[in-house]
C-alpha cells in the first residue's frame, strides 16, 4: 500500500504507479507514451473527482488527521507576512502544540493562534501531537488580550486531536485553563475569525474556536469526543468508529447544515495536501474577506451579534 | 490488624449476598466504608455517612430542597426538553434514553434551576441530577443555565451552582461541546453586573462541565472526596501509562493544587454559602 494514499484511495494510486511506470520506460520506446500518460492522467483525476464526491464521514475524518496534511506552520509561513512568534504564558512554559505571534495578513497587522502537530517522531514529540496543556491555553489567552489591547483582528487556527490528558496538565488546571479562554473569547473586544483547518477535538479545539465567523475546511471534522472514543464509550468498541463519525455529524457539510459552522472552505482536489499552496491562498483570501466584513461592524454591535450566536447553539422544546 | 478484623472477611458476605441482606429502600450502604445506615437517618444527615462522614450522590431535588428555605420558591424552566435535532442512535436511540432517564429520576433533564433564598439571602440555585445519564450537558442544560443566569440579572441577585457531571452529552454531538462557550459566555453578564457565582464542586465534575462554567466561578467550593477534572482518570492512566498519584483529582488535590478555594461538608454549606453571599452582595450577616 502506498503511505501517501488513503485505504479508500488505492484505486487512484494504482493508477498513479502505473503512469510512473510509464514514464520510467519512455526513453526506450517507439509508442507514443505521452499521449498515453496523458490520458492516465485524465483517468486519474476523473477517478478521484468521483471518490471524493462521496466519501463518509469516516473516511473524512481520516483526511482530517492525514500525515501531509498542512498544519498551523505551514499556513502561517504562507498566509501572513512580518510574522513575528510571540512565547511562553508569563506562569510557567512555552507549550510547543499551541504556536501564535502577530503578522500582517495583506498590509494590515492581525493577532494568530494556532494548533500545531509534528510531521515526524521526533517533531511530534515536541508538539505533544498537537496537544496542548493548561500553559498552551493561557499563552493563547495572553495573546487573545494583546490582539484587544491593540485592536487587532484574531485569527485562530484549530487543529487538535483534544487537550492534554496527563498528570501535569490536571495539577496545574486543564479544565480552568480552557474554561477561561471561552470566557474571554465571549467578551473579547476584536473580531475573531475561527477556522477548523484539521481536527476540531473537543473542548482542547473549542478553548481556541469561539468567534464572529467559524469556518471550517472541506475536509476537516469537529466534534466533541473522537469517533474512535465514541464507539468504545456507546458501541463498546473502537471498531464502530465509522459508526460514530456518522452519527456525531462530523464533517463541515454536516454541521453548516445544523447551522453550528458559518463557512466551508473548498480544498484542492484530494485534499488539502495535494497542493498546500493553494489551499492556502484560498484561506488567505477567506480571510481578508472576513476581516473586511468584521471590521465594517462596530465593536459593540459585533460583541452582541457575536453573544446571540453563542446562546443560539441549542436544540430543545418548552411546552 | 486486629483479631476481629482478621475474622471479619469470613464472616462478611458476598456483594451478591449483600443485596439480597439489604432491603431496597429501608436500609442504604455507604460506598466508603460499607456501613449498613438506616435510610431515613442517612437522608436526614443529606446522603453523609453518618458512620464515616463519606459525602454519597444526593439527588438534584433533594439536594436543593435541603439548600433553600421554605418559603418563596420558583422554579425557573421547567418544561425544557431535548429535540434530539441529530436524532442520534447507537445500539440504542437518544431518544429512548431520554425517555428512560426521565422515568427513572422523575426529571425533564440533568440540571433544575430553582430562584428562592438561602437564610434569608435571595439568590439562583441551580444542581444537576447525576442520575439522568451522568448529568451530562447537552441543549437543555445548558440553556437552563443561560436562563439561571438571566433570572440572577433580572433580580440582582447571586448564583450558586452545584455540579456533577461526567461532561458533555455526546448523544447531541457538536451541539453539546458548544454549551461549554454558551454557558461561559453567560457568565460574562453576571460579572460585568457584579453580581457573584459561587460554584460547588461535587462528586463527580468532569469533562466539559469542569472546563467551562464549573471553572469560572468568584469562589470554587468542592464537597469532601469529590472526583473533580478535566479528563477521566482511566484515560490519563492509559495516556501516560503511569499509576496516578493518591488522591489525584479528589478535592482535597484540587485545594492544594490551587484550583479551589474550599471544601466545605455538605451539612454547613447552607449556612456558610448564605454567609458569603450576604458578604459579596454587602447585605447583613444572615
Amino acid at each position: 500500500m502506498d503511505p501517501n494514499f488513503l485505504e479508500f484511495e488505492q484505486p487512484i494510486a494504482e493508477l498513479q504507479a502505473k503512469i510512473e511506470e510509464l514514464r520510467f520506460v519512455t526513453d526506450d520506446s517507439d509508442i507514443n507514451i505521452t499521449e498515453e500518460i496523458a490520458t492516465l492522467q485524465n483517468k486519474v483525476e476523473t477517478l478521484t473527482q468521483s471518490i471524493f464526491s462521496k466519501l463518509t464521514p469516516w473516511q473524512i475524518s481520516q483526511l482530517a488527521r492525514h500525515p501531509n496534511r498542512p498544519y498551523a506552520l505551514d499556513y502561517i509561513d504562507r498566509v501572513f507576512e512580518d510574522f513575528e512568534f510571540l512565547h511562553g504564558d508569563r506562569c510557567y512554559a512555552d507549550d510547543a502544540p499551541m504556536v501564535g505571534g502577530i503578522g500582517r495578513l495583506d498590509g494590515k497587522p492581525v493577532m494568530v493562534i494556532g494548533q500545531q502537530k509534528g510531521r515526524d517522531t521526533k517533531e511530534k514529540i515536541k508538539r505533544n501531537f498537537g496537544m496542548p496543556r493548561p500553559e498552551g491555553y493561557r499563552k493563547a489567552m495572553r495573546l487573545m488580550r494583546l490582539a484587544e489591547k491593540f485592536k487587532l483582528p484574531l485569527i485562530t487556527l484549530v487543529d487538535t486531536p483534544g487537550a492534554y490528558p496527563g498528570i501535569g496538565a490536571e495539577e496545574r488546571g486543564q479544565s480552568e485553563a480552557i474554561a477561561r479562554n471561552l470566557y474571554v473569547l465571549a467578551e473579547l473586544k476584536t473580531p475573531i475569525i475561527s477556522t477548523i483547518t484539521g481536527e476540531g477535538g473537543s473542548g482542547g479545539a473549542l478553548a481556541i474556536a469561539v468567534g464572529d465567523r467559524i469556518n471550517m475546511l472541506q475536509y476537516a471534522t469537529y466534534s466533541v469526543i473522537s469517533p474512535e472514543g465514541c464507539a468504545s464509550i456507546l458501541w463498546k468498541s473502537a471498531d464502530k468508529a465509522p459508526q460514530a463519525a456518522e452519527a456525531l455529524g462530523i464533517t463541515a457539510e454536516r454541521l453548516k447544515e445544523l447551522e453550528l459552522i458559518d463557512n466551508i472552505i473548498p480544498e484542492p482536489l484530494g485534499g488539502a495536501h495535494r497542493d498546500p499552496e493553494q489551499m492556502a491562498a484560498t484561506l488567505r483570501e477567506q480571510l481578508i474577506e472576513d476581516i473586511d466584513r468584521l471590521q465594517s461592524i462596530g465593536i459593540d454591535k459585533l460583541l452582541d451579534q457575536r453573544y446571540q450566536k453563542l446562546m443560539n447553539y441549542g436544540a430543545y422544546s418548552e411546552n | 490488624m486486629s483479631w476481629f478484623e482478621k475474622l471479619l472477611p469470613s464472616i462478611r458476605t458476598s456483594g451478591s449476598d449483600d443485596k439480597k441482606n439489604v432491603p431496597e429502600g429501608l436500609w442504604a450502604k455507604c460506598d466508603k466504608c460499607d456501613a449498613i445506615i438506616y435510610r431515613a437517618e442517612l437522608e436526614r444527615n443529606l446522603d453523609v455517612c453518618t458512620k464515616c462522614d463519606h459525602h454519597m450522590r444526593i439527588p438534584a431535588r433533594r439536594r436543593l430542597e435541603h439548600f433553600l428555605d421554605e418559603e418563596g420558591r420558583s422554579e425557573i424552566a421547567p418544561d425544557l426538553e431535548s429535540s434530539d435535532p441529530l436524532k442520534f442512535k447507537d445500539h440504542k436511540k437518544y431518544k429512548d434514553r431520554l425517555s428512560a432517564a426521565q422515568k427513572a429520576t422523575g426529571e425533564k433533564d440533568a440540571l433544575i434551576v430553582i430562584k428562592g433564598s438561602v437564610k434569608g439571602v435571595d439568590l439562583v440555585a441551580a444542581a444537576f441530577e447525576f442520575r439522568f445519564m451522568g448529568g451530562s450537558m447537552g441543549s437543555v442544560v445548558g440553556e437552563k443555565f443561560v436562563r439561571a443566569v438571566n433570572t440572577a440579572l433580572e433580580h440582582n441577585i447571586p448564583l450558586v451552582c452545584f455540579s456533577a457531571s461526567g461532561g458533555a452529552r455526546m448523544q447531541e454531538a457538536l451541539i453539546s461541546l458548544l454549551q461549554m462557550a454558551k454557558t461561559s459566555a453567560a457568565l460574562t453578564r453576571l460579572s460585568r453586573r457584579g453580581l457573584p457565582f459561587i460554584s460547588v464542586l461535587t462528586d463527580p465534575t468532569m469533562g466539559g462541565v469542569s472546563a467551562s462554567f464549573a471553572m469560572l466561578g468568584d469562589i470554587h467550593i468542592a464537597e469532601p472526596g469529590a472526583l473533580i477534572g478535566f479528563a477521566g482518570p482511566r484515560v490519563i492512566e492509559q495516556t501516560v501509562r503511569e499509576q496516578l498519584p493518591e488522591g489525584f483529582q479528589r478535592s482535597e488535590f484540587l485545594l492544594e493544587h490551587g484550583a479551589i478555594d474550599m471544601i466545605i461538608d455538605r451539612r454547613e454549606m447552607r449556612d456558610r454559602i448564605a454567609s458569603l453571599c450576604a458578604m459579596m452582595t454587602h447585605q447583613p450577616a444572615p
